[in-house]
């Protein structure tokens, strides 16, 4: 088995879940290693989308920005943001990646800010950009993420993006898309889903290396636990050698 | 309708349709030669307390020389759409020029890094906020194009986004949802970057649009800055290629390289070092004050600017990494 370091291990688990045939809203960074991997390994006929008009490029190399010549590349439209954006809130696009300074148990995610006071924070983040519009309307919400206490918080400050809300049918009540939200956390230790009745996180895989107790130290909420954890499926050689050679060659992502 | 809920943020523009038709009534519709060099579409168009909007997205087709410029001459107090702004929202940060902001994404400059300057700025509690989305922004000034007041999203509900938003949730009248109420967004002032105009202001875009098309609809005043002047007898001989037709626009700017150091797709990739330097320089207050003064206000116009930083020969360099023709192996 070939060495492999904690970033690769993430891209290959996040590649495996978008099947062929597949549309996937992703951003740059990790997501978008992951979307190439896929599309260079099991799934050639993944349609990658970017929020500001992409549609299925054919990526030559890992963009700088999803609004960039590179989102656009080869691709079947050059089209706009409401264009996207609706396509997703028609339930066309089955997955999409997102992050967040913060993530709560029902992975909510807060990208915005810390600190009480809203005009004069703390620390200032971006805000949504796109994620709550992607994390309003895609199937299911993904996310690439360190296992940290700090980041896995029993209450995100502000939730910038929703997540399943505060568990239960409460998503639903909301007035947001039916039977669409979080679905798999990938982190350096583990793959978490969201139990079906309480939508609570809850680990289902642990990385070789780490163990459920490790994960759990690492959040700062209880999770829960799957009846039977699984050995998360280490990246094959194949999935380095593309990942390493045709994905990210300059090693933007993998060499973080 | 019935309203369930409304966020707290305060609306920095006035949805009402009757008075946007009342402006859009009196204006132009006279296909006379709007050119004119962008010091003075700035000088005429762009006034402080007045809401600002920005085409493009973030570093690319974004009106890099208009926000210069705008700088330059000291706009203040005014109202911005930080739409997927991120090297244009630094550089108005860098003069403090909005004190009013409707935020969708702002700071970061994507895969880059935040912007130390844009981040003092919005923890120095000299901006009144109000928050939205990406599709939120696109969809108030779709809203606006279309002449109504609002137009109903599914985004937002349930979160902290809506209830620092200026929108409403209501019951849908036909099938008891609720739905996101995003209010018409109608700028005073909005400057959009292009690859071809005439001298009328009939203008070409190519690659995505993100929300150019709307936002050009939903503007009172539009300033448009072009890479090169081409003649109504072109745009004529192909009118599927319009993108924006003349009546909508107030001012027309011939201005190469004008998203530069950001890309312009199938012109010039974005400049990546000089896009560093400007975020590392940044950290310290005094040094960045000194890169402003070379940058901007010491600089004549964008000419003057590219110049300093490279000149044609890194412009050439910048459109062969466009066409990635590096990768071909063509250039060393």
């Amino acid at each position: 088995m070939a060495d492999y370091n904690v970033m690769e291990m993430m891209i290959a688990v996040a590649a495996r879940e978008l099947e062929d045939g597949a549309t996937v809203g992703v951003g740059t960074g990790a997501p978008c290693a992951a979307a190439m991997l896929a599309q260079k390994t099991t799934s050639p006929n993944l349609v990658i989308m970017f929020e500001a008009g992409g549609i299925s490029p054919l990526l030559p190399e890992m963009p700088i920005s999803v609004g960039d010549s590179r989102t656009f590349y080869k691709a079947v439209m050059a089209s706009g943001m409401c264009d996207i954006m609706e396509t997703c809130c028609r339930g066309f696009v089955d997955y999409t990646f997102l992050g967040g300074a913060q993530i709560d148990m029902y992975g909510n995610l807060n990208s915005t800010r810390i600190g009480p006071d809203h005009q004069r924070p703390k620390v200032r983040f971006p805000g949504s950009g796109g994620a709550n519009d992607f994390g309003s309307f895609c199937w299911r919400m993904m996310v690439i993420t360190p296992q940290d206490a700090r980041r896995f918080v029993e209450k995100v400050e502000y939730i910038t993006t929703p997540g399943w809300l505060k568990g239960g049918d409460s998503r639903a009540e909301s007035g947001l898309p039916l039977n669409a939200g979080p679905y798999k956390i990938i982190t350096n230790m583990g793959v978490m889903d969201f139990e079906p009745e309480s939508k609570r996180m809850r680990v289902i895989s642990v990385n070789p290396g780490h163990s459920f107790a490790e994960i759990q130290d690492n959040c700062g909420f209880e999770l829960l636990k799957a009846t039977e954890i699984a050995e998360t499926k280490p990246p094959t050689d194949e999935e380095l050698r593309i990942l390493r050679e045709e994905v990210d060659p300059y090693r933007y992502i993998i060499g973080r | 309708m019935e309203v369930i809920d409304q966020g707290i943020g305060r609306l920095f523009t006035d949805p009402d349709p009757d008075k946007a038709r009342g402006f859009f009534r009196g204006k132009s519709r006279k296909m006379t030669d709007k050119l004119m060099s962008l010091k003075e579409a700035v000088e005429k168009f762009v006034h402080d307390g007045e809401y600002l909007a920005i085409g493009g997205f973030g570093a690319n087709r974004t009106p890099v020389a208009a926000c210069h410029e705008i700088v330059r001459q000291g706009r203040k107090n005014m109202g911005f759409a930080g739409h997927t702004s991120t090297h244009d929202f630094e550089i108005l940060c860098a003069g403090e020029v909005f004190d009013k902001l409707d935020i969708a994404y702002i700071i970061g400059l994507e895969a880059r890094g935040l912007s130390p300057c844009a981040r003092r700025y919005m923890q120095s509690g000299k901006v009144e906020i109000t928050e939205w989305t990406n599709y939120s922004l696109s969809a108030r000034l779709k809203a606006a194009a279309m002449g109504v007041p609002f137009v109903p999203t599914r985004n937002v509900m349930g979160t902290d986004t809506f209830h620092y938003s200026g929108g409403k949730i209501a019951k849908c009248p036909f099938t008891g949802k609720k739905l996101m109420l995003q209010p018409a967004l109608y700028p005073d002032i909005s400057v959009i970057h292009v690859h071809e105009a005439d001298i009328y202001g009939n203008s070409r875009v190519r690659g995505i649009t993100i929300s150019d098309l709307d936002l050009a609809r939903a503007t009172k005043r539009l300033i448009i800055t072009t890479e090169r002047l081409i003649s109504n007898e072109e745009i004529r001989r192909d009118p599927t290629l319009t993108a924006i037709p003349f009546y909508l626009v107030d001012a027309v700017c011939e201005v190469p390289f004008g998203a530069y150091p950001g890309n312009m797709p199938y012109e010039y990739f974005s400049d990546e070092d000089h896009l560093k330097e400007w975020l590392n320089v940044e950290r310290n207050p005094e040094e960045f004050k000194e890169f402003l003064k070379r940058n901007i206000y010491e600089c004549k116009d964008h000419a003057e600017y590219i110049e300093k930083n490279g000149g044609i020969k890194k412009m050439n360099e910048l459109r062969v990494k466009e066409f990635l023709i590096h990768k071909e192996g063509n250039n060393g």
